[in-house]
């Protein structure tokens, strides 16, 4: 484990052509992350994420991605993913493969990741057509009753990365509130990144938390806000207003690759990135 | 009705029931009727959400709602604009996580009623909301499955809502992504998929259920002002009519006013910019 500050850390650990799964359930979204590697230019990931949201629509329509693992493409209450759509039906900026599941399967794979077995099994996808599209999504005959019960191959990203509310001096993480997959896709990865609000010298009494312990952490930053517009529970609120904004950003092409020069690519850092919206919107 | 005074909702704003209501409010409305007490509902984001709220708001206080965030039982002050507002996670009794809400609850069938929408319909309750056009080369790619799949496939039955046109009641689906009666009759039984899948689908027009000896989809009420040559030719393929089609009785001055107040709570809350 080792603290470092992001642009190091996307820099040392995030290479082109990997698979990497930013985690985060409409909470805690790393953000932060996300943009770091729009900056360092990353190509050819294979990006997995339940549902890809903002940071990913952002991944792909600045052609950082060659594949996509997901199972909800959509901005949440809002509408399309523009870049998403963009790519999946007319190859821009490059073609994207995709792999699609369902949220269940999704959780199914993670978990299968995490405990090292190879492949998770559930009762789902009866009766789609999700399998006659996704040759990944197969079945397998209990040997106790003889049910066909559907399997996914397990996910096991080269990085995952994920975003907290705090991490010890020791790099223990632990996060609060809604806690989607991010335990599961951590201990799935082979490399593990955590961006942190904030580092403190105790985590408190954390006895049934999400803790992830410092020796499945590969390397942690302390980005405040790192999640924005995403939210982190307890710190700041999600920013429904950007996501509803988003919409008419990401809907043009040109609109879009101007929003992201400005706001990703000529900003040094998240902290220069809020500062941009806050001169957009001053 | 008439002379009655405005009602102001916790917003200030003039929620009172003496404005016509519009078909997005009467589709809700009904909706939220057919939640009973208790139940243990799984709620999808939009429409689902603000029917399921609004029935825990007037008649039914205990219901216990869950979305797929790993919130239970929770009980938002305002609409989530997503399925992980943090809003959500206050109001639950207990949150868990992704695996947990889809395999120990979902699954083991926990669930009364799975709450789905969708951009296509057939006439036996199969949903689309994948593709329109071919998955390969889409004219149209939509977000995709998410949670439903397995909702229309664990809860003990699920409820479809969605506008009805020849646009979104179709012939034939683009992509199946969760099952209905699949081609009717008793063939989603006999394949194996759980629950006893789509018991009504609540549209802007009325509402239709499964007839019980083939499954389709067959109109049994209409709301007030609506036609059933209306809601036939809304259909994209030859509507069955119920022998007696019911008409829906409209909404309630207190169903309508907090229904307007829910959604006015809403608006300003995901107006609200980004609090510093």
């Amino acid at each position: 484990m080792q603290f470092g500050n992001l642009l190091e850390i996307i820099d040392a650990f995030v290479r082109d052509g990997q698979s990497i799964a930013l985690e985060g359930f409409t909470h805690l979204i790393p953000f932060a992350a996300g943009h770091e590697i729009i900056r360092q230019r990353r190509r050819d990931l294979h990006l997995i994420r339940m549902t890809p949201d903002l940071i990913y629509d952002q991944l792909i329509g600045m052609g950082c991605a060659r594949e996509l693992t997901f199972s909800w493409g959509g901005n949440p209450g809002v509408g399309s993913l523009y870049r998403l759509r963009d790519a999946v039906e007319h190859g821009w900026p490059q073609p994207l493969r995709i792999h699609e599941h369902s949220h269940a399967g999704m959780a199914a794979a993670y978990t299968a990741g995490a405990a090292r077995l190879p492949f998770g099994v559930l009762r789902g996808y009866a009766g789609t057509d999700l399998p006659g599209v996704n040759a990944q999504i197969r079945s397998v005959i209990c040997p106790y009753s003889g049910e066909r019960l559907a399997t996914v191959p397990a996910l096991n990203p080269d990085v995952t990365i994920l975003h907290a509310q705090t991490a010890d001096r020791n790099g223990n993480v632990r996060i609060d509130g809604i806690v989607g997959a991010q335990k599961e896709a951590a201990l799935a990865a082979r490399q593990l990144i955590v961006t942190v609000e904030r580092i403190v010298d105790d985590l408190g009494h954390a006895m049934n938390a999400v803790v992830l312990p410092h020796w499945v952490v590969t390397a942690i930053a302390r980005v405040p806000r790192g999640a924005y517009p995403s939210y982190a529970h307890g710190v700041y609120a999600r920013d429904n207003a950007f996501y509803l904004a988003w919409d008419d950003i990401a809907r043009d092409r040109d609109v879009f690759r101007a929003w992201m020069q400005r706001h990703v690519l000529d900003c040094r850092d998240h902290a220069q990135f809020l500062e941009s919206l806050e001169e957009q919107a001053a | 009705m008439t002379g009655a005074p405005a009602v102001t909702g916790r917003t200030g704003a003039d929620v009172s029931a003496r404005a016509p209501w519009t078909p997005d409010e009467m589709m809700t409305i009904a909706a939220a009727r057919l939640l009973r007490p208790g139940c243990v509902c799984f709620v999808g984001i939009g429409v689902p959400s603000a029917a399921a709220n609004l029935a825990r708001l007037t008649h039914a206080p205990d219901i216990v709602l869950i979305y797929e965030s790993g919130t239970i039982g929770t009980k938002p002050d305002v609409l989530p604009l997503s399925i992980g507002d943090g809003e959500l996670a206050e109001t639950a009794t207990v949150v868990v996580s992704l695996p947990e809400i889809f395999s120990f609850w979902l699954q083991a069938g926990r669930i009364d009623v799975g709450f789905l929408g969708a951009a296509q319909i057939d006439r036996f309750g199969n949903l689309n909301t994948t593709v329109i056009g071919d998955y390969a080369q889409p004219k149209t790619r939509m977000p995709g499955a998410g949670g439903a799949p397995e909702i229309a496939c664990h809860a003990r039955r699920t409820f479809v809502v969605l506008k009805q046109s020849r646009r979104s009641f179709v012939e034939k689906l683009d992509f199946r992504s969760s099952a209905g009666f699949l081609g009717g009759g008793a063939e989603r039984a006999a394949l194996g998929v759980g629950g006893t899948g789509p018991q009504v689908v609540i549209t802007d027009l009325g509402v239709l259920k499964p007839d019980p000896a083939t499954n389709e989809m067959t109109l049994v009420a209409r709301y007030d002002g609506i036609t059933v040559e209306q809601v036939v030719a809304a259909t994209g393929w030859p509507l069955r009519v119920a022998a007696q089609v019911d008409v829906v009785p409209p909404p309630t001055e207190q169903e309508l006013a907090v229904l307007r107040d829910l959604n006015e709570r809403t608006r300003i809350a995901h107006a609200r910019p980004f609090a510093r």
